[in-house]
Parts: C-alpha cells; structure tokens; sequence
C-alpha cells in the first residue's frame, strides 16, 4: 500500500484537482517558490506556473477577500492563511462577507473556496503561533468547518471541500504534516459532513478532532491492555456536524468523552456535549460527560509548559480510566 | 494625479449620445431621486423595518459612474448605493422597491434589504453593510478576469470613510501590482457618518493615496454626470487594456443625515443648502437644455414609476417562515 505523509496527501489533493479544473488556483503567503510555510505546496508553482500558485504580500484580509470575490465569480480559489492565528486579520472578510453573501443575497449567489490553514501547538512557536481556532467559525452559520486527522481524510476532505459550493475552513494540523498513512494514487473524495467511526469498542465512546484522533487512538491501545474498549469517533467536518454515529455509539457505550486541543472553554467540546445531552442517547448515560480539551491560557514557549497546555495521551488514558473505573 | 474639476467636452458627449440618450440619463437620476424621497416617506409613516441610507444629492456620481461600463463588467456597491442599483445594467425598480419592503419577490426575498441589495444575474455583486467590505472582494473579482482571459473590469464603490480601513491599503496594492482590471471609486460625500473629510484626513484630496500604489489618482466633481462619465470612462479604458486600476474620487455632498438616527449636529443648514445648489439633476437638465417645465414632467414620471414599484411591492407576498433556514447553504 502506497502511503504519503499528510501534507503529501494535501498536495496531492491540489494537483490532481488544479489539473482536472482550470478555475482552480491557490493563493497565499510564500506558497510559490518557498512552497508554503509547512512545505504543502512545494513544487506546485513548477507544475503550475505563478498565475495559479499566487504568491500575496502580507495581507490576510486582501487575500481573503480575493478568494470571495473569485469565487463569486466562477473560480474555485484555496486560499492558505500561513497560520491559523493571522485568520483574526482576515475576520471581516471571512465572517461578515463569505458566510453571509448567499443568505443575505436570497441564495442567489454562491461563494465556493476553500481556506487552509495550519493550527495547533508543539512546534515551539508561542503564543500567537499555535492556536486551535476552529470553534469561532463553528459559530458562524455560512462557513463550513474542516479538520482532517489522517493523510488518507486530508487528500479526500480537501477535494470535497474544493469542489463544495460553499466557503470552507480547512484547518490543518501542523505535528501531522509529517505523519503517514496510506492514500490511494487515484482522485477521490471524501463527503463534508460524515463523522466517522475510527475504532470501535464498547466501554467509552471519544469523539476527537485533528490531531487528538491519533493521541486517542494510541491511548485506546494502552486502555485496551487493560480491558477497556474505547470506541474512537472522528466528526472530520465539525460544521454542519453529523452526529449519528456519535449517538448510535454513546447508545452502545454509555460513556462519552471529547478530546480537543482547543481550550476548552467556548470549544467545540461544549457542542458536542450538549447535543448528546438532548439526543435520545441522554437515557443511555451511565456516568457524566467528560471534556479533555486544552487549559484556558495562551500556548506557553517553554517545551514542557506547552505540552501540559493540551491533552496528551497519558491524559486521554488517565481521563478514560476514571471515567470507565470510577473516579468521578 | 489629476484634478478634474468640471469637465468641458460635454458638449462632445452629448453629441455623442444624441438627446434620447441624454434625457434617459436625466430619467435615471429623477427615478434614483424619486426612489429615496418615497423611501423616507414609507420610513416616516412606519412602513419600513430598519434602516437605510440616501444618497438624494449624489444621483450623477450613480448614473456616471455606470454609464461607461459594459453589461458584462461588474459592479460592487456599498450602503449608500440605491443610485448605483438602479444606475446598473438590467436593474429592475420594482424588485428593488420590493426588496426594500422585505418582500419575497424582492432582489434578495426580502433576507438582505436595503444595504444588501444585489442582482448577481446582472454582475451587480452586491451592496454591502461594511464600510469598506467590497475592496477586497474587488480585488479577487479582478483576479477572476485576469485568470479567465476576459476584458471585463470590476468598478467598486465605497465612501470616503472606507479609504481609511486597512482592507483598502492592502487591495488597492495588491490589485496595482498584479495590473487587475478594478476601478476603485470613493464617493467622497464630505462626511464618514459624522466624521468631515476634513478631519479625517490631512491631504487635500483623497485620490492623491493613489501615488501610494503606484497607480493613477483623479478627483472630479461628482455632481456633473459628464465629469464623472469621463473619468470613469478612461478608468475603465485602462483597466481593460490591461493596465490596471485606478483610483477616481467623485466629490460629492449627501443632502440628507448618515441614517434614520442622525440629527446632524455635525454640519450647518447653511452648508447644506449651498451644496443644494449645485443639485446634480439640475445641472444636467441645463447642460442638455432642458427648461423647468420639461424637468418638471420628467419627474412627475419618475414618480409615477415609483408608485407603481411600490403597488407592486405592496401587494407582493412576504417571505413564507417555513423558508428560513433557506440559503445558508449552497
């Protein structure tokens, strides 16, 4: 089995659509010659030349902007903000124009692009570099909200989400770039909105996003050593979220935990929760929902503060065993 | 940069246009008028929900700006942008007048309203809420031409207000250095809600930021149709032979307050009415000879049009509740 790493699988993704599909191109910051800050479209402008691997000065919001009114305007633009903290300069743009122009037009408009972009800590980079900020856009009805954990789902996600006709935050995760898995040669896709079972077990139910479906997934090993099956579930598109295969499984399990890297409070996990609490799966509850999600402070410099920021695995084994064992 | 005051080759246009064409110009600006008087007076009486701005005073920065341009090209508006609505190729005063009611036969069915007013079908991309939230999407409108090889151009309206928001500096240097076919146009009515031009800023005119970006800059007097036709016209000329944008201030002055709430506290009557006396509509109607009687008659049409635009937003249907989830979503 072919495998790639993850931002082989992206770019992939890219290639195989830019040459099937002349109306899409791809703009950002250092995403031509340097190949983007992460090295996901390294060698595209060789391939594509820089009329369709645009390089931008340093303007998020021009940019943003760019991509709108392009995909107003019969093209499909993927546009990559470096990292997901300069999102905030594209914040007008993004929520006040691309979200609402279809609804605030009768729906006679549409705004397909798609904007990657990399979050996540680890990597050292502080504060203003390593933020999860996919929950202020699960907030926004009009964007759809993207988060891929394997190469696999990253190539097929990202093709979907191109060819949607709708403006889709792709967010990517930076520790995964390099990581690999298998991915099939030929273009596929991946449908938005299908949440999808990665493990099954029968005793604890984790939903987890990006980078916290692999910690979960090696946590799941350790617990499995002893006797605790955790069924692992990957919502992939966290807006519009499919939850049936989180109800079906909290049905099965009865305990449910979610993993996210974001801080916890205003995250995602709170909407996960609260749909299960008035889903029928409330009646199958045998102990409370739990929420492992990143501490409510600003990513640390110093590696061994940054890594206590957000879960880990030993986290996710020690927050699943209480919650299986007994503990809370 | 240029400063074009008051253009003298109308004369030439005229010529050009012969007069039917001059007179359904003069017709565009008495419907735009006529549009906004009866806006404010179905505010008044409480028929309207929310708010809305007029541009009565601004109507030849409208229909000038639009005269130049093709069907194909296209156009993003801003709050202040009924005039540029109906100036638009393919506009519909009914559909607009409806919309403004919040009807479900309106541009938007009635989910949009006064500031969102937009008829994609015709390339007009829209009117917009946020001061200055059209620049950068003209930018990417710009890109869209030059990938699909077309020589369409984009014009981009906003107010003198939305040159001082960030988005501007960053599009109008992005759109300079890859040539985009954009005309930015600022509406330069003298005040950014309460805020004089003035005050606001400390160069004498707004299109001398041109030289900023590397691109050319001119003023005009937004009150003269044929100064604001001619420097929109080599704007666009420009844009389509590849030359890239430029940045046009029309000077211009909005006769009423900012929105519904405004008192105007901030400016003189006496101000108002010297401004009132370089009316847009009335210049024009001289500059083609046309006598009082003859405008009179126009605008009696205007209004009747108007009338019948509001007949058929009345007796339109609202929005049905159980569509409202409708369009969120492609």
């Amino acid at each position: 089995m072919r495998e790639l790493t993850y931002a082989e699988a992206l770019r992939e993704a890219l290639r195989q659509t830019m040459h099937a599909d002349p109306t899409v191109f791809m703009i950002g910051e250092d995403i031509g010659v340097y190949g983007g800050a992460f090295g996901v479209s390294a060698g595209l402008i060789d391939e594509f030349g820089p009329e369709r691997i645009i390089d931008t000065p340093i303007s998020e919001a021009a940019l943003t902007g760019a991509c709108i009114g392009a995909a107003l305007t019969g093209m499909r633009p993927v546009g990559e903000i470096q990292f997901m903290d300069f999102i905030t300069l594209a914040m007008e743009q993004l929520v006040l124009q691309a979200a609402k122009i279809r609804f605030m037009f009768g729906g006679k408009a549409k705004v397909p692009f798609v904007l990657r972009t990399p979050a996540g800590s680890g990597t050292g980079a502080a504060a203003q570099h390593s933020q999860s900020l996919e929950n202020w856009f699960v907030h926004v009805p009009g964007l759809k909200v993207v988060m891929p954990s394997t190469p696999y789902d990253a190539k097929g996600l990202l093709r979907a989400a191109i060819y949607d006709d709708n403006p889709v935050i792709f967010v990517e995760h930076k520790l995964l770039y390099k990581t690999k898995g298998y991915v099939p040669e030929e273009p596929y896709e991946i449908p938005l909105s299908q949440s999808k079972v990665v493990r099954e077990g029968t005793d604890l139910t984790i939903v987890a996003t990006s980078i916290m479906v692999q910690r979960s997934l090696q946590a799941a090993e350790i617990l499995a050593q002893v006797g605790i099956q955790v069924e692992v579930i990957d919502p992939r598109t966290l807006k519009p979220l499919d939850m049936n295969p989180i109800v079906a499984s909290v049905k099965k399990t009865g305990r449910v935990m979610v993993v996210h890297e974001a801080v916890k409070t205003g995250g995602f996990g709170g909407e996960v929760v609260a749909r299960i609490m008035e889903s029928e799966a409330f009646d199958y509850l045998e102990a409370p929902v739990r929420r492992l999600a990143g501490l409510d402070i600003p990513i640390p410099y110093n590696r061994t503060l940054e890594s206590h920021a957000v879960p880990q695995v030993d986290n996710i084994v020690d927050e699943a065993r209480k919650l299986v064992r007994g503990g809370y | 940069m240029t400063t074009i005051i008051e253009t003298s080759n109308y004369p030439a246009y005229l010529q050009e246009w012969g007069q039917e064409k001059a007179l359904d110009l003069l017709r565009k600006m008495l419907l735009i008028r006529a549009f906004e008087e009866k806006a404010e007076e179905l505010y008044a009486l409480g028929q309207v929900h929310g708010t809305m701005h007029l541009s009565i005073g601004q109507e030849a920065s409208a229909v000038g700006a639009s005269l130049p341009l093709r069907p194909t090209d296209y156009l993003l508006n801003h709050h202040r942008g009924h005039g540029h609505c109906l100036s638009w190729h393919g506009s519909n005063v009914d559909l607009m007048m409806a919309e403004f009611l919040g009807k479900e036969t309106g541009y938007c069915r009635g989910r949009g309203g006064s500031m969102h007013i937009a008829n994609v079908e015709s390339n007009n991309l829209g009117a917009n809420g946020i001061v200055g939230g059209g620049i950068p999407i003209a930018v990417g409108v710009g890109l869209s031409i030059k990938l699909r090889k077309t020589d369409q151009v984009v014009l981009v309206v906003f107010g003198d207000g939305a040159t001082n928001e960030g988005a501007f500096h960053e599009s109008l240097n992005m759109a300079s250095i890859w040539k985009l076919p954009v005309i930015y146009y600022i509406e330069n009515n003298q005040y950014a809600m309460s805020m004089p031009v003035k005050k606001a800023f400390n160069i004498e005119r707004l299109s001398q930021r041109a030289c900023a970006y590397g691109i050319p800059g001119v003023s005009v007097d937004g009150n003269d149709l044929f100064s604001v036709y001619e420097a929109v016209k080599e704007a666009a000329n420009r844009a389509r032979s590849g030359h890239g944008p430029t940045l046009v201030e029309a000077l211009t002055y909005r006769w009423r307050g900012h929105s519904k709430s405004d008192r105007q506290a901030y400016r003189t009557r006496e101000e108002v009415k010297a401004w009132q006396k370089k009316d847009p509509i009335k210049r024009f109607a001289k500059k083609i000879g046309l006598d009082e009687k003859a405008l009179d008659d126009l605008q009696q049409e205007a209004r009747k049009r108007i009338e019948q635009a509001v007949a058929f937003a009345e007796s339109s249907p609202e929005p049905d509740v159980a569509t409202i989830m409708e369009g969120v979503y492609a």
